[in-house]
């Protein structure tokens, strides 16, 4: 456990030593805010009954605000978490550090679970920025509490599987460009992949919902903790540094 | 301290090491010799357990490189040939970091990581950042990584790559002094180094071991004979039934001659030491002595023989596993040959 917690501030502190972490807390931060205002002003407009719904009303901020702007705030991740994980084993190959990593003293196990509770941590940092945002409607307005922690954990689970995910297809290149594309690709795939079903039959259709990334979100963020989406994240979670393990032990087979 | 046998790599249809085995004893410095792409680098991995064999054994401290991967890689120190610094750490935060993974106990931390310091003399190089070292710092950084947890055994890649000749001599004599208490394993391809450090030599090429010896006795053992360059100035008189007259040498023949000076070659039995017997002939003939000097075979040329010749490897390799002449090497016995 020692060692899992020493591997993870390393990760977290090289996050921070190089750019990265700025400008992906920067960038992250101005989106959301982007999305926020825009909701805002939508939720604004709607509640004045500009939209022909019989003069002013009370609106939902819950339904109306908050929950499209987790669903933003999903596809904001799904472009800049690719590039939280792309470096992560793809640069201790390209510079060799990877060779003091693998005869110290640590199992496969130990490395994987530190850097993506690195990754994580700085995820979580990203996350909490947007504490302030959601605290100023609580502040102005009455939300319901519990969608929101409810929605703040289908995103925590929803990023863990797009960080398990980075880092299996970081730990197979020394690049860290082709690890953030790939990832990103399958990610989109991921999003994507329901789409196709609205052409083909039900049952197939089914299957690509279930399989789509961001679908299983929206249940969070409306206040319900379904164990269908929190075995979906955790399965993938599970399968992504799954993967990664199988790929660093391949790794040391053919060299 | 290290036993490795019948160790095997292959990637696919390449065979990068074929069936190795040598073994290390406790406190041993054993050189590791061979071109570039002989398999030296293959051959460390396994022993550190970064790659493992696709054959064979290997035991570091005597425990399984394979089965018991944690308990032989805490008493294994490994030099990459490039060391494994994180450029955006300092070089405190490095060791630091690195004592934690390798498993130093909190309270004995900064003690390692000071003596560890203090031996490489990178002791006032703390606050800089890895990434901003020169060559030569990175590869004492890169030692100090490998000794700071107090390793049974130190495997290094190449550990004078890159280094000017003062940090050369520095390494060498660093090296030479973790021996007492530390197994050394060090490759190279500079074949003085060897000579200079290292108590037996192991020279792999393509995979294979094709010697394995103390340096002298190699030299020892490839020189049926020994050879003496004397250079003399007779005035014109032609010394070579005199020379051949000296007992003990089987034959004399001209090297170079110019001016009334000659170069003469003289071939002894390999045991025994006709200098004095030589000389005194020169002056006693009223000729002047120039120069008298053994010819011996260098590593060089031993090196280029067993890998270029595959001969002489074969009567060498049956010798491989004797690590007993380790001490006669200092005592410059050659007699064995």
């Amino acid at each position: 456990m020692g060692n899992i917690l020493t591997l993870a501030q390393k990760e977290l502190r090289a996050y921070f030593v190089s750019p990265i972490a700025y400008v992906l807390l920067v960038f992250f931060a101005l989106l959301f805010g982007y999305f926020y205002v825009s909701s805002i002003n939508f939720m604004v407009q709607l509640s004045m009954g500009q939209f022909g719904m019989g003069g002013p009303q009370i609106i939902n901020i819950n339904e109306f605000m908050i929950r499209p702007l987790f669903g933003n705030t999903a596809v904001i991740l799904l472009f800049m978490l690719p590039m939280l994980t792309m470096r992560s084993f793809a640069e201790e190959k390209r510079s060799g550090t990877i060779e003091l990593l693998l005869t110290s003293p640590l199992t496969d196990f130990q490395i994987i679970l530190g850097k993506f509770l690195g990754a994580m941590a700085l995820y979580t940092l990203m996350l909490s920025l947007t504490l302030v945002h959601i605290g100023v409607l609580f502040w102005y307005g009455e939300p319901e509490w519990a969608p929101v922690l409810s929605g703040y954990l289908g995103l925590l689970l929803m990023g863990g599987s797009f960080i398990s995910i980075g880092l299996a297809i970081s730990s197979m290149t020394k690049n860290q460009i082709v690890a953030g594309v790939s990832t990103f690709a399958v990610l989109l795939l991921f999003w994507i992949i329901n789409w196709m079903g609205d052409a083909s039959g039900t049952m197939t259709q089914s299957v690509l919902a279930y399989l789509s990334i961001l679908e299983h979100l929206d249940d969070f963020s409306k206040g319900v903790i379904d164990t269908t989406h929190v075995t979906y994240y955790v399965s993938f979670i599970t399968l992504g540094l799954f993967l990664t393990a199988k790929s660093m032990d391949m790794a040391r087979w053919n060299g | 301290m290290i036993d490795v046998q019948h160790v095997t790599k292959r990637y696919g249809p390449l065979t990068a090491v074929d069936d190795l085995s040598f073994r290390v004893e406790r406190g041993e410095i054993l050189g590791f010799l061979g071109p570039n792409g002989a398999g030296k680098t293959t051959t460390m991995r396994i022993l550190t357990g970064y790659l493992p064999a696709t054959e064979g054994r290997v035991q570091v401290a005597g425990f399984d490189v394979f089965e018991q991967p944690i308990e032989a890689k805490r008493r294994t120190g490994y030099l990459p040939e490039t060391p494994p610094l994180y450029p955006e750490m300092t070089v405190d935060e490095y060791l630091q970091f690195v004592a934690r993974i390798k498993g130093v106990p909190a309270s004995d931390r900064q003690a390692q990581i000071g003596s560890a310091m203090e031996r490489t003399s990178i002791a006032d190089m703390g606050d800089r950042y890895c990434g901003r070292l020169s060559k030569g710092y990175r590869q004492r950084v890169g030692l100090a990584q490998a000794i700071l947890h107090n390793p049974d055994v130190l495997i290094l890649d190449e550990p004078t790559a890159g280094l000017d000749p003062r940090q050369i001599i520095e390494t060498r004599k660093l090296i030479t002094d973790l021996a007492g208490d530390h197994t050394v394993i060090l490759s190279t391809h500079i074949l003085p180094e060897v000579s200079q450090t290292c108590q037996r030599v192991v020279i792999i090429n393509r995979g294979r071991v094709v010697a394995v010896d103390t340096p002298d006795n190699l030299t020892a053992r490839l020189q049926g004979s020994q050879t003496l360059y004397l250079q003399v100035d007779t005035q014109g008189a032609d010394p070579l039934p005199a020379l051949e007259g000296v007992a003990g040498v089987l034959s004399v023949t001209v090297a170079d001659k110019r001016d009334g000076v000659g170069g003469y070659q003289v071939e002894s039995g390999s045991g025994d030491d006709i200098r004095r017997e030589l000389s005194r002939t020169v002056v006693t003939n009223g000729w002047g002595l120039l120069e008298l000097r053994p010819q011996q075979m260098s590593l060089e040329d031993i090196f280029l023989q067993l890998t270029t010749e595959d001969a002489p490897a074969d009567t060498l390799a049956a010798d491989a596993g004797t690590g007993d002449d380790a001490d006669e090497a200092n005592t410059e016995d050659r007699t064995d040959g």
